[in-house]
């Protein structure tokens, strides 16, 4: 059998991609004096996996490029190497090299040695200078006088056995080497009475004879039981010492030494130039989720052929059959488009991994003092968006470092911190997404920017405008022209195509600008297609989603527990603690219903914060598609958007932290130095 | 919004509208903004929003807000019946387009106006504020109030009083 | 079937292995690390387990040693997936309870070849 390694090729260039990102990060972040095990582990763990899937999946050249790299690696990990910081530029050289290589291996270019010449020179250097502990030396092995066969003596220890090793496995493939003749020696037998069924009390001698029944051969089946045996290989002609298998392990591979006077590679420097495009083209998809689209598409089969058993014998009576057939169909359907679009979710960190780098190696060049700063990097959507906010985020991160952020003379002077600290962010906010990118260096000059918007013909000289009109001006297309753009930034892009790319997806762009303080970029984009662990509840005749996440217990109310506040906030007695209530009919105008006392009450906490919401009835609980109510509508308080439930009708979703924000205002229902405030919800 | 003026102001050009029948009164409304007509169906209601707001649907994977066309006029509240129905229209805005529903009481007809037949509305003082009014024409003898369905957005997109 | 627990924290590493000894008429069960794959372990028992030696949460010889502990797996093959010869690694993987190991890279045909000589 022949297998087709090609087929595994696609996961191996996708996990050593994700590999390599671990890797920089993690060579920055030892770079930052972050040199503890679990960094340098991470960093160690992801060149040998990329080195070991390599030399299964047939990429030479980086898996003998990666044996150096994982060599120097090893050595820091053991303590025998320090990660100085020409080894961490070496290293970071070296995950530029086999971002190269993987894209060629990606685009099925075959492996190009000279690509990685200069860089494996580097790292080859460095192994040199101080010799790692030095590996076994390759002992020169007996010469093979081809015997005429082989007395092997093999006794292993009573415990071998309950290593998972089968004296009878080993016999059985020394057979595999010739003609055997076995013979075992049953002598250390102890009586019945004393003997231990799961030890092993025999030995064997094999006398083995044919043109495969090397010495090297032997041992090689002895191999995983050195040490738990004895062991004695003599030639048949004439008895030799015994002969430790490990005296003959096989040599490590030696890794092909780098080419000598190979043509001088390009410079494969990635930081600051454009972001490799390749991950576009796959997506990885968990086999959770693709067991989910079975079993859709499973579903859709069987409303199929029962549609089309109705079909087949069709009588006025079966039209309900029919129609609810059809619904079925219709539910399926949306089911399988919803599961098909939730694949297409990724963490913007897939947007966020280029910046550790980019931000290091411009900072770097401008002589400026950066802290990147990333947060909410899990925030999922969809691959499409994030696809399409990669640029204009460069954009922004490049204006920050290049105009935003002050030298570190300059910061000393102004009296802030040398080092600047530039902010990543992402959250979800009312069914929407904000990408936050923020800096704490000089802000915009308002009458610089007046200035040139004179200048460029863009405002009258006289033109009044507010402070806010004026920072408008940036956005205006003839603002930032060519001829002022920096090498850096910009490259002839203004801020203007920033914000048409952000609008061309549904969303927008906020500036905010303190001279002196800094300056933050807010991209909006619209979410219609994140999704949330949802609980259904009924809640009067509506049904409600909350987020499972901020669930902490449901529970049936005891009307008993329910009190009243100073005549208006109702308090729920929760174990020893008081809750908050407030009613339904205030938090959402819904009509009460007959009476709570048959209701559940859902506990949820924000910051902190406990509040209960009483429902009537607790529904499923199963992930929901978020739709804005923004993009026909608006923001409505209390809720942080809505969903399409599997009847085709809208299902709104509770805004927990809204929620108990909004009714915040003063309402303390608890006791005994345990100040909660919050709401619950009455129906 | 400028650019709505002028493609409304078109002299001499014909405009078509979907005319359509609340409280008793003509209403037109420019078919190009027309997106479809559905029947009535029990939207999902919004809490903390003004009486015409009448809820959110699902059209398509998309919510749409229903506005309730007599509610917002000021108009007498009637029950909805199987003649009752939902115009969607796109409806521009200062930043988007937004898609809303309005629900009238029945659908008339589609009539041609020029834009010489197109006369300023007098000050009603009444039931339908001005705002919304673009014109009015009289079309098959009849009167017809032709909104300016932009306007209707504020009814959409201000929050509750 | 017999069956196989495979161990790694590469999904093309998995997928190669799990692959190639289905195709080899084998149950695979699949863990990406040593925590996840002990936690399966307590579970059921396999046949034989192939692990990994580098790995987030817990490690391939960590993992060895910990299921040497349980009474289920005494005796069942637990092989060692090596990068290289590296003969600290091969020893402390013995001293933790492993059968023996199988060093990367190796071809879909040797794998299948060493566990048919493991299992029979």
């Amino acid at each position: 059998m022949a297998t087709d390694l090609s087929r595994f090729r696609q996961t191996f260039i996708d996990e050593s991609r994700d590999g390599l990102d671990a890797m920089e990060a993690g060579l920055l972040g030892l770079e930052r004096g972050q040199a503890d095990a679990d960094t340098i582990n991470a960093i160690f763990r992801a060149a040998h996996s990329i080195k070991g899937g390599a030399g299964t999946f047939g990429f030479g050249t980086i898996a003998a490029f990666t044996h150096r790299v994982e060599t120097l690696l090893d050595e820091v990990r053991a303590g025998s190497r320090a990660a100085t910081a020409e080894l961490i530029a070496a290293l970071l050289a070296a995950v530029d090299v086999l971002r190269g290589l993987i894209d060629g291996a990606a685009a099925g270019a075959s492996d190009d040695p000279s690509a990685c010449v200069d860089v494996a020179a580097r790292l080859q250097a460095l192994l040199d200078r101080q010799p790692a502990v030095a590996g076994p030396a390759v002992p020169a092995g007996p010469a093979d006088t081809a015997p005429a066969g082989w007395r092997i003596r093999f006794a292993p220890q009573p415990e071998m056995v309950a290593g998972g090793n089968d004296p009878v496995r080993l016999l059985r493939e020394l057979a595999t080497l010739g003609e055997a003749t076995v013979v075992a020696d049953r002598s250390r037998l102890p009586a019945l009475e004393a003997l231990d069924p799961e030890a092993l009390h025999l030995a064997w001698t094999v006398t083995l004879t044919g043109p495969a029944a090397t010495r090297e051969a032997i041992l090689a089946v002895f191999e995983w039981v050195e040490g738990e045996c004895e062991l004695d290989v003599a030639p048949l002609e004439a008895r030799r010492d015994a002969v430790s298998p490990a005296s003959a392990a096989p040599a490590p591979t030696a890794p092909p030494a780098a080419g000598g006077g190979g043509p001088p590679a390009p410079a494969v420097g990635r930081g600051a130039a454009a972001p490799v495009p390749g991950d576009a083209t796959s997506l990885r998809v968990s086999t959770a989720q693709l067991d989910e689209l079975g079993n859709l598409v499973g579903e859709l089969v069987i409303t199929q052929s029962m549609l089309g058993q109705i079909g087949r014998d069709f009588e006025p009576r079966r039209l309900e059959q029919l129609l609810s057939g059809l619904a079925q169909l219709e539910r399926n359907t949306r089911e399988l488009q919803e599961s098909v679009m939730r694949i297409r979710m990724v963490p913007i960190s897939f947007a966020f991994n280029r910046f550790p780098r980019m931000v290091h190696d411009i900072s770097a060049r401008l002589g400026k003092k950066v802290h990147l700063r990333v947060t909410g990097e899990g925030t999922e959507l969809d691959k499409t968006v994030i696809e399409k906010i990669g640029d204009p985020l460069v954009h922004l991160v490049r204006n920050a470092l290049d105009h935003g952020i002050e030298p570190p003379e300059e910061r000393r002077a102004a009296g802030k911190p040398e080092e600047a600290t530039l902010t990543l962010a992402a959250c979800h906010r009312g069914g929407e997404i904000v990408v936050e990118i923020a800096d704490d260096g000089r802000g915009i000059a308002r009458e610089r920017v007046r200035a040139k918007a004179v200048e460029r013909g863009i405002i009258a000289a006289d033109a009044a405008l507010s402070d806010e009109q004026v920072l408008d001006l940036i956005w205006h297309p003839g603002f930032s022209t060519a001829s002022e753009v920096s090498d850096l930034s910009g490259r002839g892009v203004g801020m203007d195509v920033v914000r048409r790319n952000i609008q061309a997806l549904g969303g927008g762009v906020e500036l905010r600008s303190r001279e002196g303080a800094g300056t933050a970029v807010a991209i909006r984009l619209p979410l219609t297609l994140a999704i949330l662990d949802g609980q259904l509840a009924r809640l009067g005749a509506q049904v409600f989603v909350v987020p499972l996440v901020s669930i902490v217990e449901s529970l049936k109310i005891d009307p008993g527990q329910l009190g009243e506040l100073a005549g208006r906030a109702q308090v729920y007695r929760l174990r020893s603690d008081y809750i908050p209530v407030l009613r339904a009919a205030d938090a959402f105008g819904i009509p009460a219903s007959a009476g709570s006392a048959g209701g559940m009450l859902m506990v949820v906490e924000s910051d902190g914060r406990r509040a209960g919401i009483v429902v009537d009835e607790l529904l499923a609980q199963q992930q929901v598609v978020i739709k804005s109510l923004e993009a026909n509508f608006r923001a409505v308080p209390g809720l942080s958007g809505a969903t399409i439930l599997g009847d085709g009708t809208v299902a709104l979703i509770l805004d927990v932290p809204g929620l108990i924000g909004m009714t915040h205002r003063g309402g303390d229902g608890s006791r005994h130095g345990h100040p909660r405030d919050g709401l619950a919800v009455a129906a | 919004m400028s650019a709505i003026a002028a493609d409304a102001g078109a002299p001499a050009g014909h405009a078509q509208y979907l005319t359509f029948v609340l409280a008793g009164e003509e209403y037109g409304v420019d078919i190009l903004r027309v997106q479809e007509i559905k029947g009535w169906d029990v939207p999902t209601p919004i809490p903390n929003t003004p009486d015409h707001i009448r809820g959110v649907i699902n059209l398509r994977g998309t919510i749409v807000p229903i506005v309730d066309l007599r509610r917002r006029f000021g108009l007498p509240v009637a029950e909805y019946g199987p003649m009752t129905v939902v115009i969607v229209l796109k409806v521009h805005g200062a930043d988007r387009q937004r898609i809303i529903g309005i629900v009238v009481d029945a659908v008339s007809d589609v009539c041609s106006v020029g834009g010489d037949e197109l006369r300023p509305p007098p000050d009603f003082g009444g039931a339908v504020a001005v705002d919304f009014v673009r014109g009015l024409a009289t079309v098959g003898g009849r009167m017809t109030i032709l909104l300016d369905i932009d306007q209707l957005l504020d009814a959409v997109t201000a929050p509750a009083a | 079937m017999p069956s196989i627990l495979a161990v790694d924290d590469s999904p093309s590493m998995r997928q190669m292995v799990r692959f190639t000894l289905a195709e080899g008429g084998y149950e695979v069960v699949e863990a990406t690390d040593g925590a996840e794959a002990l936690a399966l372990a307590r579970q059921r028992t396999v046949n034989l387990v192939l692990t990994d030696i580098n790995m987030p949460n817990m490690d391939g010889i960590t993992l060895v040693r910990e299921l040497r502990q349980l009474p289920a797996y005494k005796g069942v093959p637990l092989l060692l997936l090596t990068t290289e010869s590296a003969p600290e690694k091969k020893a402390e993987g013995k001293a933790a309870g492993a059968t023996g190991w199988i060093v990367k890279p190796f071809s879909p045909e040797q794998l299948l070849a060493t566990i048919r000589k493991v299992l029979g």
